[in-house]
């Protein structure tokens, strides 16, 4: 079967989804392909990537002909370990293009974020196969906006909601733990398969090895000589959210491998003198490459992300010496509420201390704290990033675009002056 | 050598010839953008070229939002940086740069010498010079008289801060008879208003210096001050900032 008559058998409208299919293979040449000096195991990445509506759709769909169920998320906070061991396939399903906000914003407020929009709008409109596939659709309430919008979204979709508390107590913890295990309940509901501790085990592993493979993988950036530019680093962690876990995990090991070799050579892909940019803030859902475009043309390189789309994503390990299926989901819980410092979180001081700490680390010359327009949560704690920031030393610019081009000429210029003055 | 500073502005262009010292001003040149700023860009040229000057003999750096249409300038710097540098070689070297500019506001906090931190306004025209031509052009005033009227007027609050919904409330205040002078008053003040708060947002030096095309307008200079409660300086070249600092730099 092509993707066409796939894309027509999931029921999308073929027609409008193949303007996104015209516009991709430019933007990917502009942002990617134009790059010099690429590490060469990106091929697979380059792959998967020019081909991000067929090759992954059609093997959850063949997975789903077997017997198999999808589920889909749009939150780091959501344990794919759940999924992984009731013997369904996690997906993410964060929307990062200007394409389905439209969409959205037929049911949605204009004030409302575009990661949120695009996502209904990709829903609704018919025009994304993973939102099409997915036999759950995961929602949590780290935000107001996403929280309300899962009640529209479950007018089309069948939705499953974790309630993530706000404050990291000993009784929160515990919270989240029980959410965790109505989780499993669903999905064992779903399935059919019951989530033992072996499949958990196992679960926890493949999740690991994958945060082992992009810790490794981010640990190059740290080099003087940074090996792999940030917008190849950014595109990696973007498919982290969607490719098979195991076959993920090789392919970066496989680029890691790679950076050793350059590492060893002490070959860096940016200009020498090129400025060391770290971006916190708000996720970068794929194809949203702009930031990194526009920092990575203006004489710097993107070293590190803290954002979810970023080592968020694989920071600290599920313990793994948990035996029974309690343990194991106390381990859980204990990362996925832990560990990610999300803006969601009141205080969320770690947040601070992670950017304080990463930005020695990756030995950044300055940070820019992204806000993805109405995002109120990291766009009120930019105030903290800013002022924490200042008192380091350490120069930082807030920025606050969203998924269009259309400030694309002025955030040339904030960057661009942003980057001339660290100089 | 020659020292050359190209700065394509959202309105106006300027151009700076500097000596081989790079302590003297021999030439300045301004020009409206046009619609074209490549052809823009040639017609400096070509002024370069009426000079005498052989290109060999010339650094040109090129900044402002046309910057990237200067196909034979050296190198582009943006035009925070070339600002400040510009400034720096007008009034002194620790102070907060006020550049209103035809497309945006830029707040520029300078310290010995160098881009401390800045501030934009973002994808809005409230605070720009764009905002006061819209209005004196509903007004049908050129920007001059629409100074010489607004000292006259008795300042009137217009509360809308977006320029097209400000349009409209002017349109009705036009309508409802209230005179030039006060309607004009209101439009300067709405947009010192948007500069001191964005002014405001940062810790800052009281050294104001005024760069951009309002720094010939005495009157804007006056309510910067009064807002401020600090004097606010200015120079006869200061709308050339950018093209000085950029031919500093080149």
């Amino acid at each position: 079967m092509d993707n066409k008559q796939m894309w027509e058998a999931i029921g999308m409208d073929v027609a409008t989804h193949d303007l996104l299919c015209e516009a991709l293979p430019q933007a990917f040449g502009d942002v990617y392909l134009s790059q010099e000096n690429r590490p060469e195991t990106m091929d697979y990445f380059n792959m998967v990537v020019g081909d991000i509506h067929g090759i992954r759709p059609s093997e959850l769909i063949k997975h789903q002909e077997e017997g198999g169920k999808v589920v889909g998320s749009f939150c780091i906070h959501v344990p794919d370990e759940a999924v992984i061991a009731a013997g369904a396939i996690a997906t993410g399903l964060c929307s990062g293009s200007q394409f389905w906000v439209p969409g959205g914003e037929k049911k949605l407020p204009t004030a409302t974020c575009a990661l949120i929009k695009a996502s209904l709008g990709a829903r609704f409109d018919r025009t994304c196969p993973f939102f099409r596939i997915c036999d759950l659709f995961v929602g949590e309430t780290t935000c107001d906006g996403k929280k309300k919008a899962w009640e529209i979204l479950s007018e089309d979709a069948p939705m499953h909601i974790m309630d993530i508390p706000q404050l990291k107590r000993e009784k929160d913890f515990e919270k989240w733990e029980s959410e965790i295990k109505d989780y499993m309940v669903k999905l064992e509901e779903l399935t059919g398969n019951k989530i033992t501790e072996e499949s958990l085990e196992a679960a926890i592993k493949i999740v690991n090895d994958k945060r082992r493979a992009l810790q490794r993988l981010n640990s190059y950036r740290k080099l003087d000589n940074v090996p792999i530019s940030g917008r190849d680093a950014l595109l990696i962690h973007q498919v982290a959210f969607y490719d098979d876990p195991a076959r993920f995990t090789t392919m970066v090991n496989k680029i890691s491998d790679e950076l050793e070799e350059r590492k060893q050579k002490g070959f860096g892909v940016a200009d020498v003198g090129a400025k060391r940019i770290m971006l916190t803030g708000t996720p970068l859902s794929i194809p949203n490459w702009k930031l990194h475009q526009i920092i990575e043309t203006s004489g710097a390189i993107v070293v590190c992300e803290e954002m979810c789309t970023g080592v968020r994503y694989s920071q600290e390990l599920v313990d793994e010496s948990g035996k029974t299926k309690d343990e194991m989901v106390k381990n859980l819980a204990k990362r996925y509420l832990g560990s990610i410092n999300c803006a969601c979180f009141t205080p969320n001081d770690s947040r601070i201390d992670d950017i304080i700490n990463l930005a020695k680390e990756y030995n950044v010359d300055g940070v820019i704290d992204l806000n993805l327009k109405f995002c109120n949560l990291y766009d009120v704690e930019g105030y903290f990033v800013e002022k924490k920031l200042a008192e380091a030393g350490i120069p930082c610019i807030g920025i606050e675009t969203d998924y269009t081009d259309e400030d694309a000429e002025q955030l040339k210029t904030r960057i661009g002056a942003f980057i001339e003055m660290l100089g | 050598m020659y020292y050359i500073g190209v700065d394509i502005g959202s309105t106006a262009s300027k151009a700076v010839i500097i000596n081989d010292s790079k302590d003297k001003i021999l030439h300045k040149k301004v020009m409206s953008s046009g619609w074209n700023s490549k052809e823009t860009s040639l017609e400096i040229l070509s002024w370069i070229e009426s000079l005498g000057i052989d290109r060999k003999d010339a650094s040109i750096i090129a900044t402002g939002y046309g910057r990237v249409s200067v196909p034979y300038a050296d190198k582009v710097i943006t035009e925070i940086t070339c600002h400040a540098k510009g400034a720096c070689f007008l009034y002194e070297n620790n102070m907060t740069i006020i550049d209103i500019g035809g497309q945006d506001t830029k707040i520029i906090f300078v310290e010995n010498g160098f881009v401390k931190d800045f501030i934009m306004n973002d994808k809005c025209s409230a605070g720009t010079g764009k905002f006061l031509e819209i209005m004196a052009n509903r007004l049908a005033l050129g920007l001059e008289e629409m100074f010489d009227f607004a000292r006259q007027g008795t300042k009137i609050n217009i509360s809308s801060t977006c320029t097209v919904f400000a349009e409209s409330e002017i349109i009705s205040l036009m309508g409802k008879g209230t005179s030039k002078p006060d309607i004009a008053a209101g439009v300067v003040n709405s947009i010192a208003s948007k500069v001191v708060a964005l002014v405001n947002r940062k810790p800052h030096s009281k050294h104001y210096f005024l760069t951009g095309g309002f720094c010939a307008s005495p009157y804007m200079v006056e309510e910067l001050a009064r807002r401020l409660d600090a004097d606010v300086n200015t120079h006869e070249n200061a709308r050339f900032a950018g093209a000085i600092g950029a031919a500093l730099l080149a």
